[in-house]
């Protein structure tokens, strides 16, 4: 029993990483005002990158980093695109997210029967043999450390720094920010910057560390469920790992019901969608209360800045 | 007059030369000298367009001039952005204040000063100068909390913070009642008195002719003039801004026994908004043939007025409001403008008008009634008609029935707008802020068409900042202040001083009305004047009078 | 900067029909870069993609046959796209189209030679109800329609997997995941013999030209633009901003519906699980690069329909993966978002006059 629950635990945290990644990057996009959609391609990119890195004997980390390169890359589009050219953000992202895709798709064809050698999980030494939560909690892989440390980093970032303040401030209001002499254009192509790097990542560890084929489609959604997340989150850190955590679990209830034994007669596809399901009931039960939202969105998210000539 | 380049003692401290600044559809600023002394207050004086604000931007380094040479305390500058500006020791209150809402007043002073300053000793400071000018503020509220006077309170010590040389306040009193007025002017003249030049932009002619040593007046983007108001006369400085008489309109008396048109009784409404005012038990009347007014600095509660009357935020009591007799509360902006009502909105891009539609496009927004449509679909040339008619009839310049709305300036989309709600004959008009942003020439033809409306029968509604419009159109006035309303005294019979400290909060209210009856629709001219009376017979015996704010 | 953007004081008229045709041009350039830089030769890659699906009249009708579901799918996405109502999950509701009519067809068995009819009314009440999920959630619950439609793609995926691999797979299919072959009636009647083109086509000629009437002349398509350019003008005016998500939506679905009839009951003849073959989201490119006007749709789907087939063909013949359609599908939309930027601004060279330099007038 204690076996089954460190291990559904460790599940969890596994399948809520990638979610935690995305969403922390566009989380800083978007409170700095800057709404990307196109978190879907982004991942896909790093992902396919990441794959493509690794196979030519590259090893994790240089795959990480060109993968973070790569949907940085993407997103500085995008960033040039809304920022420069003051294009409809909404459009762009939708763009960015079907070119991504498609890139990911016809870039990844080349590996589409290889398989990478699993990397080896990183146990903490002490932690890890805490019970229960030591094999749950502190015998992941780094990535999953790296994603705490990241949220800790956004949390101190935006509340307790000057510059998280400015960025705040600017995701507020543009134009004030502007008059007050804030470069509000600098400062947002370096939170769509790092959106991207971050989706990048969470692509990259779905490719590499999770399940270390490549196929296309396997991002299979995240990214998109990784904005649902932000919503649903309120634009909050650490509201937005305990979704993230959620939806792991949603997303390996299928595991869970298969390992626990349980003769249920149920369609395997009823269970995959369930976390499609869930995004749905979320975002409806977030968005119906418009106070909440409106008190904690970034008040210019999705609006184009004109600075006046 | 001192040359560019002089550091003598009696030097200004600002001088400009030449400044010209092009935009691809008009020239803001034509050739624009202009000196600032040491410890002078500088007006700089014209109507709405006149190029001042463009000015200003350039002189905060928000822009740069086109052509044109600055110079601050005798040597030639380039000011290239607002942190430039502020380290050159100017400061800039704006007109509309550049708050964030969601941070406390020390993090929003902290965001305009360089480096990384303690949030606790910054606290102190704040305290320390508001005490010293007169500026009441607490560092740790949330600036979304804060009324329209204290946040200019807040822009006004974040500027002084920062020891400025030169103090530039963009149209500082448009939000403000007149007591505020009173306190703002003692604060600029100590400032004026230690030293600091103040460059004070309006174009109340009466303001600047109280606090202002020296006036240069923009008319077009030129300079027209220099002088000191305290020499001239009201008409004269009127003659260098606009280049004429200030308009008068033409008023007949108001009949005050039409049936009434529209009629709020206990309208009370709380604020889902965080930002928002709460309404509280509102009650007023507007009869055919007259024009009320309701006075009131922004943010009292006129946005939650104007929602609930127009239908875009419907009310529980479907009785609260009654629209030539009907019970109008719930009812969408659809069914009410079926009963009679038409309005002319605050925001004239994005809500009176579409912005990248065009004119006759523009007209069917809300004149779809007037024949425009057959079986659902748009009837062309009819539409095409309105539009052509409505621009001609209302002088609105603009490139035709077809050019967009967002080509036309300020004043020409008013009186399109307004031109479009009268041309539909209401019964009921509501108008929020009719002149705001409109220069003189539009603003007096807009309120001459309320007049002219009004002689027809119409019952209009207005809802102002401007004090001298009310009292210049309006037959009755009432004040709004925290979301509620003071009971409507004949205009004739007030003063701007006595609107002035309504504005605050304070009036008398009228002896509890025993148990009126609901106007009867089919009922002649007037509902009980019982309320009216006794507050106007108490007022003429001087009792129950309101202390100052 | 030596270049700078200046505001234009009237958006400009001729930039927004040739903004499009430069982001065409772009693509096609590109493209010359890609194939060379993926070791092909360009112009004969240029030629074998661009070209030989325009090569003879068989060709253009397979062309035609590709663009019909396009047109359908973009004209209903452009209504609501006009009103701001993101329908992003067209691809979903084309499959829950092509999954009700179906349902018709496997229970009218072998007869009835009009079944098809029903079949295509089945597929737009399909996708209009499940496009009307999201209307509900939007109108009653405020919840952001571009993520529940997603959503919904998904879901559908899903529920299409199910019906073949379970209750409606072909008990003599041997095993394969996908239905019986459909009926003579039960198949949309082709137009030319010989050839693929089916009612489909007309049909989808139909829909533009209605759109184009309700978009241009009628009350409440000049009520869901406005609602589309300025919200507050549209509450101001008191339309109604649930009847637009609600026609928004619902266009948008029940075509992409009757797209995923044109398709099962068209060359494919039966459901598999590859029903979902990108239509959908081809045809939100479809939209933009057609402005949403129907006479740039029907232009755009034809070019559209080109890139798909132009990565057949490359497969076939050059050794490239179908899927750089996609790739050039994206660079087109791209493209397009960013030549709008002339629309309302245009470059200029930077003014010569340095405002800082010292001067010496009298």
């Amino acid at each position: 029993m204690e076996n089954l629950i460190a291990s559904v635990l460790a599940a969890t945290i596994v399948a809520g990483t990638p979610l935690i990644l995305v969403a922390m990057g566009e989380l800083v996009t978007e409170k700095a005002g800057v709404l990307n959609l196109g978190a879907e391609g982004m991942m896909s990119i790093g992902a396919v990158t990441a794959f493509g890195v690794a196979l030519a004997g590259g090893g994790p980390a240089l795959a990480v980093v060109a993968a973070m390169a790569a949907a940085c890359l993407m997103a500085l589009v995008f960033g040039f695109l809304t920022l420069t050219m003051m294009a409809n953000q909404v459009a762009s992202g939708l763009a960015l997210a079907l070119f991504g895709v498609g890139l990911a798709a016809f870039a990844g064809k080349p590996f589409e029967s290889a398989t990478l050698p699993m990397v080896a999980p990183l146990r903490l030494p002490l932690l890890a043999d805490i019970p229960v939560l030591g094999p749950a909690l502190f015998r992941q892989q780094a990535m999953v450390y790296l994603s705490w440390l990241i949220v800790a980093a956004v949390l101190v970032f935006l509340y307790r720094s000057r510059w998280g303040l400015v960025l705040r401030a600017v995701g507020e209001s543009p134009t004030s920010a502007h008059a007050v002499g804030y470069r509000v254009i600098a400062l947002r192509y370096a939170a769509v910057a790092f959106g991207g790097a971050m989706a990048g990542l969470g692509g990259a560890f779905i490719s590499v560390f999770h399940t270390p084929l490549w196929a296309e489609g396997m991002v299979a959604g995240r990214g998109w469920i990784a904005l649902a997340l932000v919503v649903f989150a309120t634009w909050r850190p650490l509201r937005v790992v305990l979704g993230a955590y959620l939806f792991g679990g949603v997303m390996i209830a299928q595991l869970f019901v298969q390992g626990s034994g349980l003769r249920l007669d149920v369609p395997s596809q009823l269970m995959s969608s369930l976390p499609y399901v869930a995004t749905i009931v979320v975002l409806v039960l977030i968005s119906r209360n418009a106070h909440t939202i409106r008190l904690h969105s970034p008040a210019s998210l999705g609006q184009p800045f004109r600075p006046d000539a | 007059m001192a040359t560019l380049h002089d550091s003598r003692p009696g030097a200004p401290r600002l001088a400009l030369r030449g400044i010209r600044k092009v935009y691809p559809a008009v020239v803001a600023n034509d050739g624009i000298d202009l000196a600032v002394m040491p410890g002078q207050i500088h007006a700089v004086l014209g109507e709405n367009g006149a190029g001042k604000s463009t000015l200003m931007k350039i002189i905060y380094g928000v822009t740069q001039p086109s052509e044109g040479e600055i110079a601050w305390e005798g040597r030639s500058v380039r000011v290239t952005s607002p942190a430039h500006a502020r380290g050159l020791g100017i400061g800039m209150v704006f007109q509309h204040f550049v708050l964030f809402d969601t941070l406390t007043v020390v993090e929003n002073v902290a965001l305009s000063l360089p480096g990384n300053p303690d949030l606790a000793d910054l606290a102190r400071r704040i305290r320390a100068v508001s005490e010293r000018y007169g500026l009441p503020v607490d560092p740790c509220r949330l600036a979304h909390g804060l009324s329209v006077g204290e946040r200019q309170r807040v822009e006004i010590i974040r500027c002084l913070l920062q020891n400025p040389k030169l103090l530039i306040m963009d149209e500082p009193t448009s939000v403000l009642t007149p007591q505020a007025v009173r306190t703002l002017f003692t604060t600029l003249r100590q400032l004026a008195a230690e030293g600091c030049s103040i460059l004070y932009i309006s174009h109340k002619l009466d303001e600047i002719r109280e606090l202002c040593h020296t006036a240069t007046v923009l008319r077009g983007g030129k300079v027209t003039g220099t002088c000191v108001p305290a020499d001239e006369s009201l008409a004269s400085m009127a003659r260098l801004m606009i280049g004429k008489e200030l308009p008068r309109c033409e008023r007949g008396a108001a009949d005050g026994t039409g049936e009434v048109r529209l009629a709020v009784r206990g309208l009370s409404q709380a604020t889902a908004d965080p930002f928002g005012v709460a309404l509280r038990d509102i009650r007023l009347e507007v009869r055919s043939g007259e024009i009320l007014g309701i006075a009131g600095v922004s943010g009292n509660g006129q946005q939650e007025l104007l929602y609930a009357l127009s239908g875009e935020a419907p009310l529980a009591d479907a009785a609260a409001i009654r629209l030539c007799g009907t019970a109008a509360g719930r009812l969408t902006p659809g069914r009410r403008r079926a009963l009679g009502l038409c309005f002319v909105p605050e925001e004239r891009l994005g809500r009176g008008a579409v912005p990248h539609m065009s004119l006759a496009r523009n007209g069917l927004l809300t004149a779809y009634g007037s024949g425009l449509l057959r079986f659902g679909m748009i009837r062309l040339r009819a539409m095409h008609e309105l539009a052509r008619h409505c621009i001609e009839r209302y002088d609105v310049k603009c490139g035709g029935p077809d050019a967009q709305a967002r080509s036309l300036s300020g004043g020409n989309l008013q009186k399109f707008i307004v031109g479009r709600e009268i041309l539909q004959c209401p019964r009921v008009l509501i108008v929020a802020q009719p002149t705001w942003g409109v220069d003189v020439g539009a603003a007096a033809f807009i309120r001459q068409a309320l007049l002219d409306l009004r002689a027809t029968g119409t019952a209009i509604l207005v809802i102002s900042e401007e004090l001298d419009e009310l009292f210049e159109i309006t037959d009755r006035i009432a004040v709004i202040a925290g979301g509620r309303l003071s009971p409507a005294t004949p205009t004739a019979q007030t003063s701007l001083e006595e609107v002035g400290m309504r504005m605050s909060g304070v009036w008398p209210e009228p002896r509890p009305a025993i148990d009126e009856p609901e106007p009867d629709p089919d009922d002649g001219p007037c509902p009980p004047a019982g309320e009216l009376e006794p507050w106007a017979r108490r007022h003429a015996t001087g009792k129950g009078h309101s202390h100052a704010a | 900067m030596l270049l700078e953007l200046e505001a234009r004081p009237t958006a400009s008229r001729r930039m927004r029909v040739l903004s499009p045709l430069a982001a065409v041009a772009l693509t096609l350039l590109a493209s010359l870069l890609l194939f060379a830089a993926l070791g092909k030769e360009p112009l004969a890659a240029f030629r074998v993609f661009f070209l030989n699906p325009l090569r003879d009249v068989h060709a253009l009708t397979e062309l035609l046959l590709k663009a019909t579901p396009l047109m359908l799918i973009a004209t209903g996405l452009a209504v609501g796209y006009r009103a701001n109502v993101w329908n992003i999950g067209a691809e979903g509701q084309f499959i829950m189209g092509a999954v009700a009519a179906t349902g018709v067809a496997l229970a009218a068995g072998d007869g009835g030679a009009w079944t098809w009819v029903a079949m295509l009314l089945a597929g737009a009440c399909g996708g209009g109800a499940w496009a009307a999920v999201p209307a509900l959630l939007r109108t009653r619950w405020r919840a952001n329609e571009i993520l529940v439609t997603l959503m919904m793609v998904y879901i559908a995926q899903f529920v299409a997997s199910w019906l073949v691999h379970g209750p409606w797979k072909n008990p003599e299919g041997f095993n394969f995941p996908q239905t019986r072959l459909f009926a003579d009636g039960s198949l949309l009647p082709i137009l030319v013999e010989g050839t693929r083109l089916n009612a489909a086509l007309p049909l989808a000629l139909a829909t533009l030209l209605v759109a184009y009437v309700f978009l241009e002349r009628s009350f409440h398509g000049y009520q869901m633009q406005v609602a589309g350019e300025a919200g507050a003008a549209a509450r101001y005016a008191g339309y109604s901003a649930s009847r637009a998500v609600w026609i928004g939506m619902l266009a948008g679905g029940a075509m992409a519906g009757v797209a995923g009839v044109a398709e099962v009951a068209g060359p494919m003849g039966q459901l598999t699980e590859s029903i979902a073959s990108g239509y959908g989201f081809a045809a939100i490119i479809v939209a933009f690069v057609g402005r949403l006007h129907p006479l740039g749709i029907c232009l755009a789907s034809l070019l559209m329909a080109l890139l798909f087939l132009g990565g057949e063909q490359a497969q076939q013949f050059i050794n490239l993966p179908s899927s750089i359609s996609k790739v050039f599908q994206g660079m087109l939309l791209f493209f397009l978002l960013g030549a709008d930027l002339f629309i309302g601004y245009r470059l200029r060279f930077a003014r010569a006059a340095n405002p800082g330099r010292l001067s010496w007038k009298t």
